[in-house]
């Protein structure tokens, strides 16, 4: 492995307990332990633990940090309360998508409001550089990078909750879904957020990075007798894929804006200008371009990244920005741009993967949608 | 009859060769099977199939990635195991025997001496 690439404090632990590892946006992770399919079952029936510390975590103190976020996001953050998680999207000027991030408001146990912004381990370093300028015109908000002092921890599923329980306050297990809390997890400091990237419940804590080994083994030891797996990036992908949970690279970037890539919740465009308002407004007024589909494939082959999506006269229509086998749905799904014209559910399509067609129709998002929701 | 490990040939890429007479029968390694895990799809090649040493035949498909087959050996394609792709857990029970591919009728098993022998793979395997 390159000698420049970052570490989790988890590291050593994935390493000791046969994960495989590799590159991932700068970090060594964990892609898998046992299996992406045993570790997404585990996640869907019961629970996976995950590492996401490479994940960037950057908070903003001061009276007007609101201010700053909300002239950064398409979400409106002025009237967020304490408490309160939003997913929202960061656009340049234009409208393109620099990231898709999640905004929390929180109350520190001095009393002290801020916010938190969790950014794409990917994009962390030129989020940090795109807010820089913003900051030199709010000079009383003070900005920290938290991401190398802290890790995140996601533990989802259906008994995500409940392994959880002996170790979070009480007021920590009962948080809203898109809530969040400044708390402690066996009396060391801890974010407990109730979000996640899996399509099922479950918590995401930030801990101190030294902490951060024992919270890890505290949550495998409550959860080992409800099934709970540690979970790699690999179960991760397929999970959010099913969850039609976009990702930045494949169905995000600079070039796709958040109304195409069905994304338009995010955006808070009346009484409000933020960088890229005016662009998206335009945007909206106007027909749409490429918008986002979900594929259900003919066959056990998945359409990767890039494949082409063609019409019943082999015309070009389109093409996939993440493919999968679903062990959930038990076919291979994708995502993918397509014309607007063509973006009706049902519609019969066909995908070329490395040369050979194969029929996909065209399904409502998200594939896969909870049940046992408590 | 069950074939062991010690009497296959491999080729650097993971694909095995039994050879009886002047046919190979074709498959990948038990290592192969364990980096890929989670085995979704096979693309079968076909009798009547010219295949080349070094060159695809088919490929092996994961939840995570596509990989591409190499034969072995150079030839033409004389029986597949086509009920392998739909029984492709067969590959994690029983990888060099009912988990075989392809049998290849070989025009030049002179290109059967560059093959590694069981315990050369094993140790290319400990490195990787």
């Amino acid at each position: 492995m390159s000698p420049q690439l970052a570490s989790t404090p988890l590291h050593s632990w994935h390493q000791s307990h046969g994960a495989r590892m590799a590159e991932f946006a700068g970090y060594e992770m964990p892609i898998q332990y046992e299996g992406i399919v045993a570790e997404h079952v585990a996640t869907r029936t019961a629970a996976g633990l995950f590492d996401i510390s490479h994940m960037g975590r950057l908070r903003f103190d001061g009276p007007r940090a609101d201010q700053l976020l909300d002239h950064l996001l398409t979400r409106r953050v002025m009237d967020m309360q304490v408490g309160q998680v939003r997913y929202s999207l960061m656009c340049n000027e234009e409208g393109g998508i620099l990231d898709d991030v999640l905004v929390s408001c929180l109350e520190s146990p001095s009393g002290k409001v801020y916010f938190l912004l969790v950014v794409n381990a990917g994009n962390h370093a030129k989020i940090v550089q795109w807010i820089k300028p913003h900051l030199a015109d709010f000079p009383d908000v003070e900005f920290f990078d938290a991401t190398e002092s802290t890790a995140m921890i996601a533990v989802q599923g259906p008994q995500a909750i409940e392994i959880c329980k002996p170790l979070l306050p009480s007021n920590s297990i009962s948080l809203g879904y898109y809530k969040a809390k400044v708390t402690d997890q066996m009396s060391k400091p801890c974010i407990v957020s109730r979000t996640g990237y899996t399509g099922e419940d479950g918590l995401e804590l930030i801990v101190r990075k030294e902490d951060a080994p024992r919270v890890w083994e505290n949550i495998l030891m409550a959860g080992r007798n409800l099934g709970i797996k540690p979970a790699g990036l690999g179960a991760r992908d397929t999970l959010r894929l099913e969850a039609g949970m976009p990702l930045y690279g494949h169905e995000l970037d600079e070039s796709i804006n958040p109304l195409q890539a069905g994304l338009g919740f995010a955006c808070n465009l009346s009484d409000r200008d933020f960088v890229g308002s005016k662009s998206l407004a335009d945007i909206k007024a106007n027909s749409p371009v490429a918008t986002r589909v979900g594929l259900k494939l003919a066959g056990k082959r998945a359409a990767r990244q890039g494949a082409s999506v063609l019409d019943h006269d082999s015309r070009i229509i389109g093409a996939v920005t993440s493919g999968s086998f679903s062990p959930t749905l038990d076919c291979p799904i994708a995502m993918a741009y397509i014309h607007p014209d063509i973006a009706q559910s049902g519609a019969e399509l066909q995908v070329d993967i490395r040369g050979s067609i194969v029929p996909a129709t065209i399904v409502p998002l998200p594939f896969y949608k909870r049940t046992n929701t408590k | 009859m069950t074939i062991k490990p010690e009497q296959l040939r491999f080729c650097e890429s993971h694909e095995w060769a039994y050879v009886q007479g002047d046919v190979a029968t074709v498959g990948i390694s038990a290592f192969a099977v364990a980096e890929l895990t989670d085995l979704v799809f096979m693309a079968m090649p076909k009798i009547g199939q010219k295949v080349s040493a070094g060159q695809e035949f088919g490929e092996v498909e994961s939840v995570k990635a596509v990989s591409p087959m190499y034969s072995p050996v150079t030839g033409e394609v004389v029986d597949v195991n086509d009920p392998l792709a739909n029984q492709l857990e067969t590959l994690n029970s029983d990888p060099y025997d009912a988990g075989w591919i392809m049998k290849v009728k070989m025009s030049d098993p002179s290109e059967l001496e560059k093959l590694l022998t069981w315990e050369a793979y094993q140790k290319q395997c400990g490195q990787s």
